[in-house]
């Protein structure tokens, strides 16, 4: 039995690695998920007949609950929601590590030092996990709203996560344990994760998100090493080396290191960056119909704003009208527009627009000072000039898509507000610019009509 | 059992393999890529049956069960996001 066991482990470590290599190739993305997924599904199943198991009942009820919540609310999430909900997953795996680490805490029967620093430290990481992952999916749900700061913030959060390991060595070192001390390490390192979550801004999540399932990989992993179990010491650590990487690709392609994103106040500075010169100039939707009907090329530079308008239906829509009349039309895509890299990407292959008419930030930037009308749709920060021009800005450094090279540029925007970042964007104010003020599906649908008008 | 040196082996090789998967990835698969390894890790419901399997004070099984909520959370809810994200691979050019 034991071997069996033993081998089951092995296929399903082997499925998750092979299924995670597939999903890194648009072409077999798809059939990964079920690589892996067949992985999970054989090694849960056999773990039921882990041998002096206990319980069944009450494991398979919470099995049943949790599965269930998770798969309808799956299931129900907007395209749009979806990096809220990978957040929340993931707490919820960093959470389960931290819950394998106290059941084994309170048990307190380890064969050696090693482990029991393992499953301390597990504990401590999975728990910051779950807790910064809940702030992740409260600030892109909504739930928060601002960014939390104050002064001698980051000293404070400096001295809880010293207090957490400290209370981590005690663990380690003490060799008795309370069940007291248990759950002070706990409710600590938890406090900890909100604290360390609750001033990055949201613009920044992705890369948190990413760095919290990182995290939650590398708990995993430690927790495998705790119950001997080869699956979950693969699987954890490979998803933890995947995870950094991953998170400093993120960050890379927003121009920022990885503690600038963690450790700095991102857009506190405001009234210090350069002056933006120039008015706002409105403009209609039949008027900006006409300006593309009658272009050779249109450049459609998506964002955020997209997304929470569920436009991108209606830009399909737009630009199959716009390729009738012969315009040629492409899709720059920023790598981190919307909120998370690739997301973007997905909502315009939910509307079933080609792969070949998105073209990344490299590809296309060249291209811009031949175009005739880029159309902004929701995107902000991506598409600011100040990014290149202005070293006082927040955003400095930042690569851009070269949006105001184009000759002319329509803004879809809700209102006059600022981007996510809080930036001013010179874009706007700038003279081949007109603002097309409104809810980025109805103006889509305006332009199509405008267009179909003529 | 896995002894000391063979789990730093293991250790040292895993983190190598997700390293080697991940790099060469195009920007948009980034987003259903961090999906994918959520649901990986979702493993922990593995880990997380076994310590409620074997517990035993009440205080042990209430603990216990926490972690397999949140553990089926993690692998229920990570496979339902991924597969649904990747479904609409199924338009890109060539066969999915």
């Amino acid at each position: 039995m034991e071997n069996l066991i033993e081998v089951s482990y092995f296929i399903a470590a082997v499925l998750f690695i092979l299924g995670l290599k597939r999903m890194s190739s648009p072409v077999t993305a798809r059939g990964g998920i079920l690589w892996a997924g067949s992985g999970m599904l054989v090694a849960t199943l056999i773990t039921f007949l882990f041998p002096g198991m206990e319980n069944y009942v009450l494991m398979t009820t919470a099995i049943f609950i949790g599965g269930v919540a998770a798969f309808w609310s799956g299931k129900k999430v907007a395209m749009t929601d979806m990096p809220q909900m990978i957040a929340l997953y993931n707490g919820m795996g960093g959470g389960a590590a931290g819950a394998i680490a106290a059941v084994e805490l309170l048990k307190g029967e380890f064969h050696s030092q090693i482990f029991l620093t393992l499953a301390v430290l597990g504990a401590l990481i999975g728990s910051v996990s779950f807790s910064g992952s809940l702030i992740a999916f409260a600030k892109l749900q909504g739930l928060i709203r601002r960014p939390m700061r104050y002064t001698g913030q980051q000293y404070f959060n400096f001295a809880v996560a010293l207090v957490s390991l400290a209370l981590a060595a005690t663990l380690i070192f003490k060799g008795e344990t309370t069940g007291l001390l248990i759950l002070i390490f706990f409710a600590v390192a938890l406090a900890y994760g909100f604290l360390m979550a609750l001033p990055i801004g949201g613009a920044d999540m992705p890369v948190v998100i990413s760095l919290f399932n990182a995290l939650t990989g590398l708990a995993v992993g430690f927790e495998g090493f705790v119950l001997n179990n080869a699956a979950m010491i693969i699987a954890g650590t490979v998803v933890g080396s995947a995870g950094t990487l991953l998170t400093q690709l993120m960050a890379k392609a927003m121009n920022r290191s990885l503690g600038n994103v963690l450790f700095s106040s991102f857009g506190t500075a405001e009234g210090e960056q350069g002056e933006v010169t120039g008015s706002l100039k409105p403009i209609d939707a039949p008027d900006a119909g006409i300006m593309m009907a009658y272009a050779e090329r249109v450049i459609i530079i998506p964002g955020y704003g997209m997304a929470v308008a569920q436009a991108q239906h209606k830009i399909w829509e737009l630009t199959k009208l716009l390729q009738e009349r012969g315009v040629d039309v492409k899709f720059a895509i920023h790598p981190v527009a919307g909120r998370m890299p690739g997301h973007m990407n997905v909502l315009l292959a939910e509307a079933n627009v080609p792969y070949d008419l998105l073209y990344d930030q490299d590809e296309i930037n060249a291209a811009f000072p031949q175009t005739d009308v880029a159309l902004v749709i929701g995107a902000n920060d991506v598409v600011n000039p100040a990014a290149r021009t202005d070293s006082s800005s927040p955003i400095y450094g930042m690569p851009i898509l070269d949006a105001d090279k184009a000759h002319n540029v329509i803004v879809i925007k809700r209102g006059q507000g600022k981007g996510f970042s809080g930036v001013e964007n010179a874009l706007f104010y700038a003279d081949n610019t007109r603002m097309l003020y409104g809810d980025g599906q109805a103006m889509a649908s305006a332009l199509i009509q405008a267009i179909k008008e003529l | 059992m896995i002894e000391g040196m063979t789990a730093l082996y293991i250790f040292m090789l895993s983190a190598f393999t997700g390293y080697e998967v991940i790099s060469r990835v195009p920007v948009i698969l980034h987003t259903p890529l961090m999906s994918g390894s959520n649901f990986v890790h979702g493993i922990v419901l593995v880990g997380a049956m076994v310590a409620m399997g074997h517990a035993h004070t009440p205080i042990e099984q209430v603990v216990g069960f926490i972690g397999v909520f949140l553990a089926a959370g993690n692998a229920v809810g990570g496979y339902v996001v991924t597969e649904r994200m990747l479904e609409m691979f199924k338009s890109s050019k060539g066969k999915a």
